[in-house]
């Protein structure tokens, strides 16, 4: 118990010296390495886990609403599901594991081979220099490439719709287009920033405090990994729940369907 | 002591440890350490495998802070100082790391120029030009310059290290096991780079090796420590300290038996005699 609220405590550290870290002195010039490691490198696996994501959705949703005769209503389903929900949670998990896990690793590997004392002693801040640009970019791209995997999944759900149930297009695009309204996408896209940052944050602080030589560059990576992702569906919960209390009135004045 | 602005320093400098102790988790590694370290001085401080040696360079540095006591760098107190402070006077601190702890994606080159490129103090040509020098200081072939640090042996690491120490012009050097798992040739390479830095600039430079070899070539003053685990809580964790003359005629049994039971004139590297340069201190020459 005690060592929770000190894991805790020092977290909590740790993001108000991050927080602290991009008002004061933060070079953006460090961001462009890790936008092609974080971003560029990660669009396959993203485009990929999101086609399929959206590929199972229709097969799935086409058992159920066939059987009521409503299989062109499968748009509406697999679209929703996946912008909302399966989308941002299935591409951060994604991530966590591609680059949490390689963060974490990574930093944990300089902690063993005493990188980030010789960046103290060199007058660098570690925080500044290591998880600062590493937060960020994880914060940016997380929602970006969720975008992308929200894309595929729309476009693998339509081809198995069309392709092998045999929907006809105009009617799945009608129904799906009346029921996807741009409140939608915010919801998709604040969740994943949320978990973009916490992934970021997690990995890097993981990374900082690994201990115990290269058994502890492997723990730390599995440890990034796990904790990211049950903060991740923790946070979908809890974010799930806020959104549903104020997604009449949001709809309402963004003039949606709801 | 003052927690405000940082002295400018153009010069050696002095320390001082005044009854330091710590505990790392739950067992303590150094206790009642009081040291002075003159301008100019160089200090080995030796001791068994575990005795506190590296936790004593990082409490210099401020990478760890003291449990008790405290540690003076020009007379302020590290622990008084805030992050922001105590990183700026690292930069007058050089640390030459057990393993070099050379930056793995960047080059040679990039990996000295690194502490000038952060701070950005200087321009691009006088970076080069800086970089150049002290990768030369060192004698690192220019063909490894653009190497990365996976594609240089040991020996070679240690040299990047050293220069990206030197390249802030440092008034404190510390050095952390120098020439462990070094061949004997490249031993006495670092030994005789330690020797040269020590004399060739205006540096007081802090030691840490179980090397009587280094030991031999370059002190002017020797610390001795046990590690606490054997002492009891009455006994002294300081076995030793004074010159290396001192150190050769010491009875203390723990002494002789750490130095493997000959003396270190005995050995093939006699002790040299205190260099005569300027700014080398005299050692306080306390007697054990």
């Amino acid at each position: 118990m005690l060592g929770a609220v000190e894991s805790a405590g020092s977290f909590a550290m740790f993001v108000a010296q991050v927080v602290f870290s991009i008002r004061h002195g933060f070079r953006w010039s460090t961001m462009g390495p890790l936008l092609v490691e974080i971003g560029f490198k990660s669009i396959g696996v993203v485009l990929f886990t999101g086609c399929f994501i959206g590929m199972v959705l229709a097969v799935q949703a086409h058992m159920q609403l066939a059987a009521y005769g409503a299989a062109t209503r499968l748009g509406q389903m697999v679209n929703l599901s996946v912008i909302r929900e399966l989308g941002p949670v299935l591409a951060a998990t994604m991530l966590a594991g591609r680059v949490g896990g390689s963060i974490s690793a990574e930093i944990a590997t300089m902690r063993m081979s005493e990188q980030i004392d010789a960046l103290s002693c060199l007058g660098v801040s570690p925080i500044r220099y290591l998880a600062v640009p590493r937060f960020l970019a994880c914060l940016i791209l997380v929602p970006v490439l969720t975008v992308f995997a929200n894309f595929m999944g729309i476009v693998g759900g339509w081809l198995v719709a069309t392709k092998i149930h045999g929907i006809d297009s105009y009617h799945y695009w009608q129904h799906a287009s009346q029921s996807v309204d741009p409140w939608d996408h915010i919801m998709g896209i604040t969740k994943a920033l949320f978990f973009g940052g916490s992934i970021g944050l997690i990995s890097c602080h993981v990374g900082l405090n690994a201990f115990g030589g290269a058994r502890g560059v492997g723990i730390a990576a599995t440890r990034a990994f796990v904790i990211s992702f049950l903060t991740i569906m923790m946070m979908d919960f809890f974010l799930g729940l806020f959104f549903s209390r104020i997604t009449p009135f949001m709809s309402q004045i963004m003039g949606g369907s709801q | 002591m003052s927690s405000g602005t940082i002295q400018a320093l153009d010069g050696p400098a002095t320390m001082k440890l005044e009854g330091v102790g710590i505990f790392l988790g739950q067992s303590q590694v150094l206790r009642g350490i009081d040291l002075d370290i003159q301008a100019g001085q160089t200090l080995v401080v030796i001791g068994e495998s575990g005795c506190g040696k590296s936790v004593f360079l990082k409490l210099l540095i401020g990478l760890l802070q003291p449990t008790e006591g405290r540690v003076l760098f020009q007379d302020q107190d590290l622990k008084l100082l805030s992050e922001k402070r105590l990183m700026r006077l690292r930069l007058k601190y050089g640390y030459l790391f057990q393993s070099g702890a050379l930056f793995d994606s960047l080059t040679v080159e990039e990996n000295v120029a690194f502490p000038m490129k952060q701070q950005g103090i200087v321009s691009e040509e006088t970076m080069r030009q800086r970089v150049a020098e002290c990768l030369e200081d060192v004698g690192l072939p220019l063909s490894l310059w653009t190497r990365m640090p996976s594609d240089l042996s040991g020996g070679q690491r240690k040299r990047v290290g050293l220069a990206r120490a030197l390249v802030m012009q440092p008034a404190v050097m510390l050095y952390d096991e120098p020439t462990t798992g070094l061949d004997p040739i490249m031993t006495g390479v670092i030994n005789d780079l330690i020797l040269k830095v020590a004399r060739s600039r205006p540096v007081t430079s802090i030691v840490v090796t179980h090397e009587l070899r280094t030991l031999a070539t370059v002190a002017d003053r020797v610390i001795m420590l046990r590690p606490l685990a054997r002492l009891e809580s009455w006994e002294s964790q300081v076995a030793f300290e004074g010159t290396p003359e001192a150190l050769r005629k010491c009875p203390n049994p723990i002494v002789q038996a750490f130095l493997g039971g000959h003396s270190v004139a005995e050995s093939a590297h006699p002790l040299p005699s205190i260099p005569d340069s300027a700014h080398v201190a005299t050692p306080r020459g306390i007697q054990p």
